[in-house]
């Protein structure tokens, strides 16, 4: 059990996660992949708290943000969704993107 | 120790690989659920107990409030038909793979100081003097962005009611959504019911 094993399990889990955002059509389903991603970040917070600084606080109050803002962004893209839903009837990203450059 | 480590780590990516692979979202939450799980209780291993257990509390909630948003929006309910709904595929297994392989690479070239000071006997009671004490801003950001996301998500998900009547005798309905993909087209007739904000002109409108 060292820092990096902690490092490595983070990388995986974002990098599952960034598959799944940048494949997925259903919008709701490319958010579990960004709740993978913050999944990711928070377990290299929780390692860098306990490996390099457990002195202060710093690491822990970090993971606390990270798993705030995970229920923040469910919260905020189920909100996006339904407004979408109601609005157009559409739940596929392929077919929400006007503002596409 | 270390292999409970493993175990858990190899869950966590496993449960994760499977969000992506089982044909019903609602599977798909609780393979979430599990991949999160498996984090908090590999928590609990490096001293993080009360985050560890926050994680875990929240995380269970969290995911059985998502699966019922899950099973409104699952086009495939119970999984009955093979699901296989990716853009790019190819592009985004190439992507996230070289991602993988750079932070690997990062992971194992950096050299990492070294550790500094030892965890303190009650790393809860340090967390809680840190966010009562020198942290107080950021709980207190959060707070705040916790309430703006609350009243933006209720504004966001309401019904459009009352408040969507435009004009001057209000009697205008929202104007439609210009863009390709705007639901069940509208009868030229509804379409103009109300509204004259899209150019074409509408015998029918009373006035500019």
């Amino acid at each position: 059990m060292t820092l990096q094993s902690f490092l490595l399990l983070g990388a995986a889990l974002f990098a599952v996660g960034l598959y799944g955002a940048l494949s997925q059509q259903s919008i709701v389903m490319l958010m579990m992949g960004l709740e993978l991603m913050i999944n990711g970040l928070i377990v290299a917070g929780g390692a860098f708290w306990y490996f390099l600084a457990p002195e202060t606080a710093d690491g822990q109050v970090l993971v606390l943000v990270a798993i705030t803002v995970m229920a923040l962004e469910m919260a905020m893209g189920f909100a996006v969704v339904t407004a979408l839903f109601r609005a157009r009837e559409v739940d596929l990203t392929d077919e929400a993107k006007d503002l596409k450059g | 120790m270390a292999v409970a480590f493993w175990i858990l780590a190899v869950v966590s990516v496993a449960a994760g690989i499977v969000v992506f692979v089982v044909d019903s979202m609602a599977r798909a939450t609780f393979a979430l659920l599990a991949s999160l799980l498996a984090v908090g209780a590999a928590f609990l291993l490096i001293d993080l107990e009360y985050l560890g257990v926050l994680i875990i509390l929240m995380m269970v909630m969290e995911m059985l409030i998502m699966a019922v948003f899950m099973i409104m929006y699952m086009m495939n309910p119970a999984g009955l038909m093979p699901m296989k709904m990716v853009h790019n595929n190819r592009g985004a297994v190439i992507i996230s793979g070289a991602v993988f392989v750079l932070l690997t690479a990062g992971i194992f070239l950096t050299s990492w100081p070294q550790r500094r000071g030892e965890p303190p006997a009650d790393p809860t009671r340090e967390l809680g003097m840190a966010i009562m004490g020198s942290k107080m801003l950021v709980m207190m950001v959060i707070g705040v962005a916790i309430l703006a996301t609350m009243i933006s998500t209720v504004v966001l998900a309401t019904h459009r009611g009352r408040y969507d009547r435009y004009g001057e005798d209000l009697k205008r309905r929202r104007p439609l959504d210009p863009g390709p993909g705007q639901g069940p087209g509208l009868p030229a007739a509804e379409h103009h019911h109300g509204h004259g904000s899209c150019g074409s002109p509408d015998p029918r409108e009373e006035s500019g």
